[in-house]
């Protein structure tokens, strides 16, 4: 029976208790850093947040003049409406092209090109995201001007055409692997029934791996939403309600990333750049839990 | 012409039929003829080529990539190996049941229907139409009275014999001529292997069955002919009484009489 006792700590050697130990405190770790950040942004923002501002014209006010000296202003809506606008637009362009590619990749393609493929998408993700604000801010500003004649190429459109590109590689690894996670027996037998692999995929592939197409497309979002410096560069970074693909636009993250660094610490204006991260976070954590929702709905079926 | 009309006594015939997988010959000059609406079946020793023989009728085997046919196939009169030769059309008329059931992940309504929305143009079939075609299928493969409140439940979810006799069920809309059957009843316990012989027997003479099968009491019990293979050659197809009690060939007696296999 003394083999079978529960194993207690004190008969382990020192070096194995030390490695559990460190290797418990890497697991928890990550759940300490997210608290302790939101704890951070939501300190640094909290006074303002209780105490002094007008949260309802912050949400549905579009003038925001948080350096005016004698007519402080601090509506936020422009900003939301950019980043949201600058986002689905992103969206409209990866979805298809990125659900597009994963069915390619996964269904239709050569299993050594398959291989290539997956590489080059993964050096698409590897970019970083300041190199596609320049190619926003150069190749693509020109591109527009010439092709829509608009006065200026750096619109929600250029932005929307960058996150898009960013977006993309996370919707195709993702889908990809929602789509390979679909038995075959299932492609055998739609196929045995005279289905062409076209009718395979919309017919048997998307029904059985929606929910893995449906978080790809959320945590390519969330990508979206989350993205600041191409959007910085390339939508104009100007406070306004788009009118169109070819307006201007200003984003909540580009807002963070450029006035942060010129303001006081602690002052009014600090303040909310904090609140507009608590409003960030608070979207993008509402986006990644439906996402996370979506996937565990896959496992259970 | 409708080949039903056509003197046609084989349902299938082959030629000197050989096949590769890469290097590997599976089949080696396959002669066979499948005569029309009664049951054949394959019996060998496992990797003697019986279910690849099964899958070259309906072209299934070249999902698998790197295979290689010479010879010659006739479905229905047809060599299915012309280029003119539609592969859902084929595959309308010649429908599979696999070893393991496999429905798709949808409701056991829209599992019956599936053939026919992919033979048919998008809304080419009225409410009524549908309703009538799940219950007469259901019904042939007597499903319908366990299953008539149950057709909207997701087919992946019910019992594996209820499973199969579905997977048999969805076929019949499309009126195939011929149904290949690979070991349909290797998952299933004895009642539901009983339950699926019966209903073979039931459908033989309205479709022409082809089953492969590792149990020889099946084979004697359900199939009027077999024929049995080994490594890739076609030893000895005759009638199955004859085959099982006088083998002509001394490999198909050691086999039939259990000395191996």
């Amino acid at each position: 029976m003394n083999i079978l006792r529960k194993k207690s700590t004190a008969n382990l050697p020192f070096s194995e208790t030390a490695i559990e130990l460190f290797i418990r405190l890497c697991g928890i770790s990550s759940i300490l850093f997210v608290f302790g950040i939101f704890f951070f942004v939501f300190r640094e923002g909290a006074g303002f947040l209780f105490n002094g501002l007008d949260v309802k014209e912050f949400l549905t006010s579009v003038e925001w003049q948080p350096t005016s000296l004698n007519n402080k202003r601090y509506g936020a809506f422009a900003l939301i409406v950019g980043t949201f606008s600058v986002t689905i637009l992103a969206m409209c362009l990866a979805v298809p092209f990125g659900l597009g590619a994963a069915v390619f990749v996964s269904e239709f393609c050569s299993p050594k090109f398959r291989e290539t493929f997956k590489i080059i998408i993964e050096l698409l993700a590897a970019i970083p995201s300041v190199v596609w604000g320049f190619i926003g801010l150069t190749l693509m500003n020109q591109l527009i001007i010439v092709v829509f004649k608009a006065p200026i190429g750096l619109t929600m459109l250029n932005g929307g055409i960058m996150l898009a590109l960013m977006s993309v590689p996370i919707i195709v690894s993702i889908a990809e692997d929602a789509l390979k996670a679909v038995p075959d027996s299932y492609r055998e037998a739609a196929e045995a029934l005279g289905a062409t692999r076209w009718q395979v995929v919309y017919r048997v592939l998307l029904p059985a791996a929606k929910n893995g197409l449906l978080a790809a497309v959320l945590l390519g979002a969330a990508r979206s939403i989350g993205e600041t410096m191409a959007v910085l560069m390339a939508t104009g970074h100007s406070v306004n309600i788009p009118s169109g693909p070819l307006s201007w636009i200003r984003t909540l993250t580009a807002t963070i990333a450029a006035e942060l660094g010129e303001v006081a610490r602690g002052d009014e204006h600090y303040q909310v750049l904090f609140i507009i991260g608590i409003l960030l976070f608070t979207i993008t954590f509402v986006v990644n839990l439906i996402a996370d929702l979506v996937i565990k709905g896959i496992r259970q079926e | 012409m409708d080949p039903q009309n056509m003197p046609l006594n084989y349902s299938i015939e082959t030629e000197n039929l050989s096949l590769w997988y890469g290097d590997f010959q599976a089949l080696i000059d396959v002669n066979v003829r499948i005569p029309d609406g009664q049951i054949t079946s394959l019996i060998g020793p496992s990797g003697c080529g019986k279910s690849t023989l099964l899958r070259c009728f309906n072209r299934v085997n070249e999902r698998y990539g790197n295979v290689t046919t010479k010879g010659k196939i006739e479905v229905l009169g047809k060599n299915i190996y012309d280029s003119d030769v539609s592969l859902p059309e084929l595959r309308k008329a010649v429908g599979m049941v696999f070893q393991r059931p496999n429905p798709l992940p949808i409701s056991v309504y829209e599992n019956i229907l599936f053939g026919l929305r992919i033979h048919s143009p998008m809304g080419s079939l009225t409410r009524t139409e549908c309703d009538e075609i799940v219950e007469e299928a259901l019904t042939s493969v007597f499903l319908w009275e366990d299953l008539k409140d149950r057709l909207k439940v997701r087919a992946t979810s019910l019992q594996l014999e209820q499973q199969q006799k579905l997977c048999i069920a969805r076929l019949l809309p499309l009126k195939p001529k011929i149904i290949l059957m690979d070991e349909p009843c290797s998952a299933l316990d004895a009642k539901g292997t009983l339950a699926v012989e019966e209903l073979m027997e039931a459908l033989a003479g309205t479709y022409t069955f082809l089953i492969v099968t590792h149990n020889m009491a099946q084979a004697r019990r359900v199939s009027k002919e077999c024929i049995f293979m080994l490594l890739g050659e076609l030893i000895e197809h005759r009638e199955t009484q004859a085959l099982f009690q006088t083998p002509e060939h001394p490999k198909t007696a050691d086999y039939v009489q259990m000395r191996y296999g």
